[in-house]
């Protein structure tokens, strides 16, 4: 039998971006929280010893201990899935601060167009242009409603940007500028200008320069170390919520922070949660936590898997396209890209920064036609400076064997001779791609795995084929020796696609017959479970999306004090 | 093949031979007590004097074995420089230690895949769901390394580490293509990629773990490790070389 604790106000499930930000602003109004966090405590002391790329990027150490769980996957429903039993894609984060300690810091807004995809979409091509399988909606909300959200979560982090004319309009610039213009990105800005493009800073959750955010939180500029994704930043200068929202929360005194705690169940009778049981990860002792409100904030795949383990909302059914809970996964596709390669330059890139990069905003989401293209929405597409360390870049052309004397001569040649043009793209739901819970696989604590069934759609392929194109015109203009293009997207598979960008599955929305919660997060079967995240997002723009589910959880939180103060339905 | 590679390759093999025939190995049968000091002699295929190499070894405890039994380690030392070769660039893979590196993260919990999902049924997997594979990397890698042993036998009568550079190479050609006996259940391809990466690592993670001697790797390719800044460097159109540091400096502040 559990352990019954005493009832709290607000638990949290998960303490990363989205549990951190909406525990930071319940605590500040006075709020009292309890933060279920399955992983280790951290602070920024825990980062002065990663400039290690073998543990941090390749043993994942700051990554989900997958022999506790970890998810099945097929590529679609003919198929048994299998686990993922190693890294692999989806490198999901555990303990405090979540994926945000180690994730790059790019931080973008979606587009206008994102939010209204459908009904744009529809008044400019046509009812016919969205194919029936492709089950696109509007997210409940316009880009302006949503605008004061991001402005709030870009002064936490101290985003570092310029303004970009086609993006959404912005009530406020970036507090801080953009990052430093290396030669590396001048190369791809010359290029790009001279095809007509605007190219523009990435922006930046790596501070350009030293920073007070609103909540009195100071931090240094970053040091383009170049161990930024994957690694903590020693600095406290990469937007973490360790060094942000969750120290904010702490020294309100209303934070009652559990580490080691895997909830593994949410107590409801269907239409309200009463609480959570989770499980002490050392001891496997059980506890139960009653509460007034539940915040799911575990990452997509365990936002989805604890509403289905805990028959919470109406499984989504890919047969008669009922339901809602695993819904509208979506990944995104950066299969389309270019490798420069020179024979006698080199480039200072064993330094940079995880979100240091240039980029064009031209061919996002509908800034060019589409009338005669088979795919919506587009990707956005850039040059980065991260820092090669030299374990995962070992780059030759096309055609060098992968091992032996001419692997080596040429990874060696091109080691610091390498530039890349990539492409980042969109990714629309899909009636096939879905998350479920497999019927065989169990976690350690004897709850099913999430089940995931997802190929790239006919859609993906088509707009990798033509960014590809983009990203080789480009590169021809920027002169190297030989150029590479990726121009075809194979079929996604488990273990090599490295794109960490997951949504959907409790996707938000006007209607409770296509979305499982409110633009709140609230959810509509359920008005005490609010659950934030990307899992929210009915599709994935071509963008990264922390800055997003960033500005959805800070309307989360002021939704979570409204319905403590009131009761019922946000909308 | 260009002329090039093949007298680099056929140099290789004659530098193997003078090694093998210095380090009595290339006798076959047993290996008695004088060869078996100079089996862990690596260095006496470079030529560096006696006394560096015993300073080496004083001030490095680190260089011994964990895991892996002598001739294993032999076997994977060779089999790790065909991966990445010593070359007119520099060391290979022998002499930065990669397999004292191998036998480090074999006998850690990487080595029983203590990170990963274990837990059954397992199946064959479809080429897009990953390796379904019951084995761990430690034994899966001294299977492998018998099954280098068992084909060169077979194909060649002799040992993996008596053969000739190009033969060695085509043993591990055959093994990345799965030709090789299946290893209990794994396909000797896991193996071969298994030797790929752990080489690669051995040849460029920080020093600490044991490989990357002396940090020549790194050097090789004008990698600079693990500083604390690069602000000044990411703005120059020049490119600035750097003396590698290793985590190692990083104690200070820590
Ligand atoms: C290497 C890498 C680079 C990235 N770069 C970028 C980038 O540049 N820009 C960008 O926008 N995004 C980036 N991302 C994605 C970004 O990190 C995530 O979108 C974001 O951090 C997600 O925040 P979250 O709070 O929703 O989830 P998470 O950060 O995953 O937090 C969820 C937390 O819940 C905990 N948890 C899960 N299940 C349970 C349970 N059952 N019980 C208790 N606790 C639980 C987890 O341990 C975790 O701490 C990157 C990701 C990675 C991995
Ligand atoms: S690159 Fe900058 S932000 Fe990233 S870890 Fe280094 S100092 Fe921090």
């Amino acid at each position: 039998m559990a352990k019954k604790l005493p009832k709290v106000p607000v638990v949290v499930v998960g303490m990363g971006w989205a549990g951190g930000i909406i525990a930071s602003e319940l605590t500040k109004a006075g709020i009292k929280v309890v933060g279920l966090e399955r992983g280790k405590e951290r602070d920024m002391s825990d980062y002065l010893m990663v400039h290690d790329e073998l543990r941090f990027q390749h043993r994942e150490e700051l990554m989900q201990d997958l022999s506790k769980e970890t998810i099945t996957h097929r590529n679609n429903q003919k198929m048994r899935a299998l686990p993922m039993r190693n890294y692999g894609t989806f490198i999901v984060g555990e303990g405090l601060g979540g994926a945000g300690s180690h994730w790059n810091g790019q931080t973008y807004r979606f587009l206008p167009y994102d939010f209204e995809i459908k009904s744009l979409t529809e008044t400019r091509y046509g009812k016919n242009k969205i194919k029936s399988d492709y089950p696109i909606q509007d997210w409940g909300i316009t880009y302006d409603q949503i605008e004061p959200y991001y402005d709030t979560f870009e002064k936490m982090a101290g985003i570092s940007g310029e303004t970009v004319k086609l993006y959404g309009k912005r009530s406020n610039p970036y507090p801080t500028g953009p990052m430093i213009k290396t030669p590396v990105l001048a190369e791809f800005e010359q290029a790009a200008k001279k095809l007509g493009y605007k190219p523009y800073m990435i922006p930046s959750a790596n501070l350009s320069e030293n920073y007070e955010n609103p909540d009195g939180i100071s931090r240094s500029a970053c040091q383009y170390c170049a161990f930024c994704e994957n690694f903590g930043c020693e600095y406290g200068a990469k937007a973490d919520p360790v060094v942000t929202v969750i120290p904010v929360a702490k020294k309100t005194g209303n934070l009652d922070l559990r580490t080691y705690s895997n909830v593994t169940r949410i107590l409801n009778d269907g239409t309200k949660a009463t609480g959570v049981i989770y499980v002490d990860t050392f001891t496997g002792e059980e506890f139960e936590q009653p509460a007034e409100v539940v915040v799911l904030a575990s990452y997509v795949f365990n936002n989805v898997r604890l509403l289905l383990n805990s028959n919470l909302g109406i499984p989504y059914d890919p047969k008669t396209r009922n339901g809602v809970i695993g819904k509208n996964y979506c990944y995104q596709v950066s299969s389309g890209y270019s490798s420069l390669y020179y024979n006698d330059r080199e480039f200072n890139i064993y330094g940079g920064a995880g979100a240091l990069g240039i980029e064009i905003a031209e061919f996002t989401g509908d800034n060019f036609d589409h009338s005669d293209v088979n795919f919506l929405h587009g990707a956005g597409i850039r040059t980065t400076q991260y820092g090669n360390r030299p374990i995962a870049n070992n780059n030759s052309p096309i055609g060098t064997p992968s091992w032996g004397a001419e692997f080596k001569k040429q990874s060696i040649k091109y080691a610091n001779s390498i530039l890349q043009v990539k492409s980042q793209g969109a990714s629309m739901p899909h009636i096939q791609n879905y998350l479920d819970l497999d019927p065989t696989y169990k976690d350690v604590y004897g709850m099913p795995l999430l089940r995931m069934t997802y190929d790239y759609t006919a859609q993906d392929r088509e707009l990798v084929k033509y960014m590809a194109k983009v990203t080789r015109s480009i590169a021809k203009k920027m002169g190297p020796d030989h150029i590479d293009t990726v121009a075809e997207q194979a079929d996604f598979n488990v273990n090599t696609d490295t794109n960490t960008h997951n949504t959907g599955g409790v996707i938000m929305g006007a209607d409770p017959k296509n979305s499982a919660v409110n633009t709140y997060l609230q959810m509509w079967d359920a008005e005490n479970v609010f659950v934030a995240g990307s899992s929210a997002f009915p599709h994935n723009s071509s963008f990264n999306p922390t800055g997003t589910l960033g500005a959805f959880s800070y309307r989360a939180a002021e939704g979570i004090v409204k319905y403590l103060k009131k009761g019922g339905s946000l909308v | 093949m260009s002329d090039k590679e093949k007298s680099q390759i056929e140099k290789q093999g004659s530098t193997r031979r003078t090694f093998l025939k210095n380090s009595g190995l290339a006798v076959g049968g047993l290996i008695l007590g004088g060869a078996v000091g100079s089996m862990f002699d690596r260095n006496s295929e470079i030529g560096v004097k006696t006394e560096q190499k015993s300073q080496t070894q004083a001030n490095n405890p680190n260089e011994a074995l964990m895991f892996f039994y002598p001739e294993e380690y032999q076997t994977t030392a060779a089999a790790a420089e065909r991966i990445f070769p010593k070359d007119d660039l520099g060391p290979g893979a022998m002499e930065l230690n990669a397999a004292i590196y191998i036998d480090h993260q074999l006998n850690s919990g990487w080595g029983v895949n203590e990170k990963d999902y274990k837990l059954g049924p397992y199946y064959k997997p479809e080429p897009t769901q990953g390796e379904q594979n019951r084995l761990y990397r430690k034994d899966l890698f001294r299977l492998g390394l018998k099954e280098l042993n068992t084909y060169s036998n077979k194909n060649y009568k002799k040992k993996f580490t008596e053969l000739e550079a190009n033969e060695q190479d085509e043993v591990l050609a055959a093994f990345e293509k799965g030709k090789a006996s299946s290893l209990s259940g794994a396909s000797s391809s896991a193996f071969f990629q298994l030797l790929r990466t752990l080489t690669i690592e051995g040849v460029y993670a920080d020093p600490l773990y044991g490989g990357n001697k002396e940090m020549l790797g790194w050097q090789m390719r004008k990698y600079p490790g693990s500083r604390m800044s690069y602000t000044k460097e990411i703005q120059s159109k020049e490119f600035l070389k750097l003396d590698p540091n290793s985590l190692q400096s990083h104690m200070k502040h820590s």
